[in-house]
């Protein structure tokens, strides 16, 4: 498994760090330069064929990792594969996405996460405050740092440009910044002008969904790409999950629509629904049945009411397909209708 | 035709009011909820040509009758638009100034137009922890915005807790000071007026009080001193047509309730 004999490199805290490494795991660990360029090379670029399955994928990210979660809000979610983590009662990650849904309440009810950095956390606009977000920031049990979303994006931009921060003309002057200090302000020496560098993110893996890929790892998206492309640049491991692989010669005949070029990926899952509560373009819109059932339950109780929904829904079926069946069919029918019909006119 | 106040409900007519506040050819970032709403009626009423951009990722959305989107990150957003790209670039857009103006909703407003979503109580120690900015702080930082949303007196409040989205700080030249040399507050639309900032102190006033509320019920409402300049406008009273796209925009009642 020689994914894992880079194992050492995802904990920072060995004993061999200089006095910028230090400065850099407190400003929100932006990785020094050689130690990014070295993770990109150990890594195996060959064209080959990376397809495990969902449990095997979970060994990708190990306990204390910093996580990068692609898509967006309910869109694109990689849920199989946070699900999975949950199974394998993952600990003490540190993960990043543009913006945070129920994936964030998961991540934080099932106490696999206890940090989280994104600019909007809740349980999407329809329903307004994440009680159980405020639960565990509340009582300090897990930690939330805002950004704002264009400042993410330019993290992860950063991380896959191999610079260690961009500038940025927002989040001055604002109470946003003033919780940041990993973030800061500079004069501009070419005009003068104030400009807030924001720090790269290169998470040690990205979780990310597809509508379709091959057993190399090119993925096509449709539809909105969200952070998705600089997320899979920054990463040092990139896990996909997919509805469908398909085949190099598909992926050959529209280049165009390839979006992550196979290098980037450490592993190819397909899981169909596998954004599941959330929306794939294309494929299917959000399950709003079960995301109602849930929100009340878990608002109404967001440690009793996440461990009996954890208890039923994640750690209780035998399989993905076995919590698809929870959800029902009328409802994956209806997602999937809504869903296709975005190519109607 | 005019409507009977009666007939209406309080987010119809922040919703229609807000719409009046585009004009047609403007570019426009739209957030989820009530901006979305109201920039899609403005669309289909007196704005044919307005561009309206999502954080999603979306350039020129017409978004279809009774599929609302849940959040401006939905495929439902895509639907007729004339562009997808990334969340970051269509962010972007608003640092290289392409939009005209940025429409928002807010939680809680302070006199210089500062929005905070984030925390109710220290942020250190908060009472109550909010979603966050969203791309509200990069809105609001970047280009000139308007806001629609509720009033009450908690809401509107003399300091917010904690400036999310940037409005004009703490008034004067506090905002340019700050490295934000472009955009500000231009008007703040609630179901009791239309509200815009004086020139010089940068501080919230009545532009125009909704049809039938008095100067009293607004000032009851506000946690702060309002700027009076007088004459105060009044304005026109919702019409069949704006209500009646509306819910048709919106048939589950989603977002007019």
């Amino acid at each position: 498994m020689g994914f894992l004999a880079s194992a050492g490199y995802y904990a920072y805290g060995s004993n061999d760090r200089t006095a910028a490494e230090e400065m850099g795991a407190v400003a929100n660990s932006v990785v020094p330069y050689a130690r990014l360029r070295e993770g990109v090379s150990s890594r195996d670029r060959s064209l080959r064929e990376k397809i495990v399955s969902l449990e095997q994928a979970a060994s990708f990210v190990p306990d204390g990792a910093s996580v990068g979660i692609g898509g967006s809000t309910m869109s694109r979610t990689p849920m199989a594969m946070i699900w999975q983590l949950i199974r394998a009662r993952k600990k003490n990650l540190s993960c990043a996405r543009g913006i945070v849904s129920t994936d964030g309440d998961l991540l934080f009810g099932s106490g696999i996460a206890d940090h989280m950095a994104t600019s909007w956390f809740a349980q999407g606009i329809l329903w307004g405050l994440s009680k159980v977000m405020r639960h565990h920031v509340e009582t300090g049990s897990a930690r939330y740092d805002e950004w704002s979303h264009m400042a993410m994006g330019m993290r992860f931009r950063a991380g896959g440009m191999g610079v260690p921060f961009l500038p940025i003309r927002s989040m001055l002057g604002s109470d946003v910044l003033r919780l940041r200090p990993e973030a800061k302000e500079m004069t501009c020496p070419f005009t003068g002008e104030t400009l807030l560098l924001v720090p790269a993110l290169n998470p040690d893996v990205a979780l990310i969904h597809v509508q379709r890929c091959d057993a190399y790892g090119n993925a096509q998206m449709d539809g909105l790409q969200f952070m998705d492309i600089d997320l899979a640049l920054a990463a040092n491991r990139v896990v996909l999950t997919t509805e469908r692989v398909v085949s190099n010669d598909q992926i050959r005949r529209e280049p165009d629509q390839t979006k992550i070029p196979f290098f980037c990926v450490d592993a190819v899952v397909e899981v169909p629904y596998g954004s599941a509560p959330h929306e794939c373009y294309g494929v299917y819109e959000p399950m709003t049945k079960h995301l109602d059932a849930y929100v009340a339950q878990v608002n109404k109780s967001p440690v009793a009411g996440m461990r009996a929904y954890l208890d039923r829904y994640v750690y209780g079926p035998a399989s993905w397909n076995e919590f698809l069946s929870l959800i029902g069919m009328d409802e994956i029918l209806q997602a999937s209708r809504l869903g296709r019909s975005i190519h109607d006119d | 035709m005019m409507t009977d106040p009666q007939r209406h409900t309080a987010a119809e007519m922040l919703a229609a009011i807000s719409a009046r506040q585009l004009k047609d050819g403007q570019v426009v970032f739209a957030g989820v909820g009530v901006p979305l709403l109201a920039a899609t009626l403005a669309q289909r009423l007196h704005c044919p040509g307005l561009t309206i951009l999502f954080e999603g990722g979306v350039i020129g959305a017409f978004v279809e009758p009774g599929k609302l989107p849940p959040s401006t990150n939905d495929q439902r957003c895509t639907k007729r638009a004339n562009m997808v790209l990334g969340s970051a670039d269509v962010l972007l857009l608003l640092q290289r100034g392409y939009v005209d103006v940025g429409f928002i909703g807010g939680a809680q407003i302070d006199q210089f137009g500062n929005l905070n979503s984030s925390f109710i109580g220290d942020p250190e120690r908060p009472r109550t922890r909010l979603p966050g900015t969203g791309g509200g702080n990069d809105i609001a930082s970047l280009t000139n915005i308007i806001v629609a949303m509720k009033h009450e007196r908690r809401r509107f409040v003399e300091h917010v807790d904690f400036i999310t989205s940037p409005g004009f700080i703490r008034g004067g030249r506090s905002r340019a000071e700050s490295g934000l040399p472009t955009g500000g507050i231009y008007r703040v639309v609630t179901e009791l007026a239309v509200f815009s900032f004086d020139d010089e102190a940068r501080r919230m006033k009545i532009l125009a009080l909704n049809p039938g509320v008095t100067r009293e019920e607004v000032a009851d409402n506000t946690g702060f001193d309002l700027v009076a300049e007088e004459p105060i406008g009044v304005t026109e009273p919702l019409m069949e047509q704006e209500l009646a796209t509306l819910r048709m925009l919106d048939p589950e009642r989603l977002f007019i309730s």
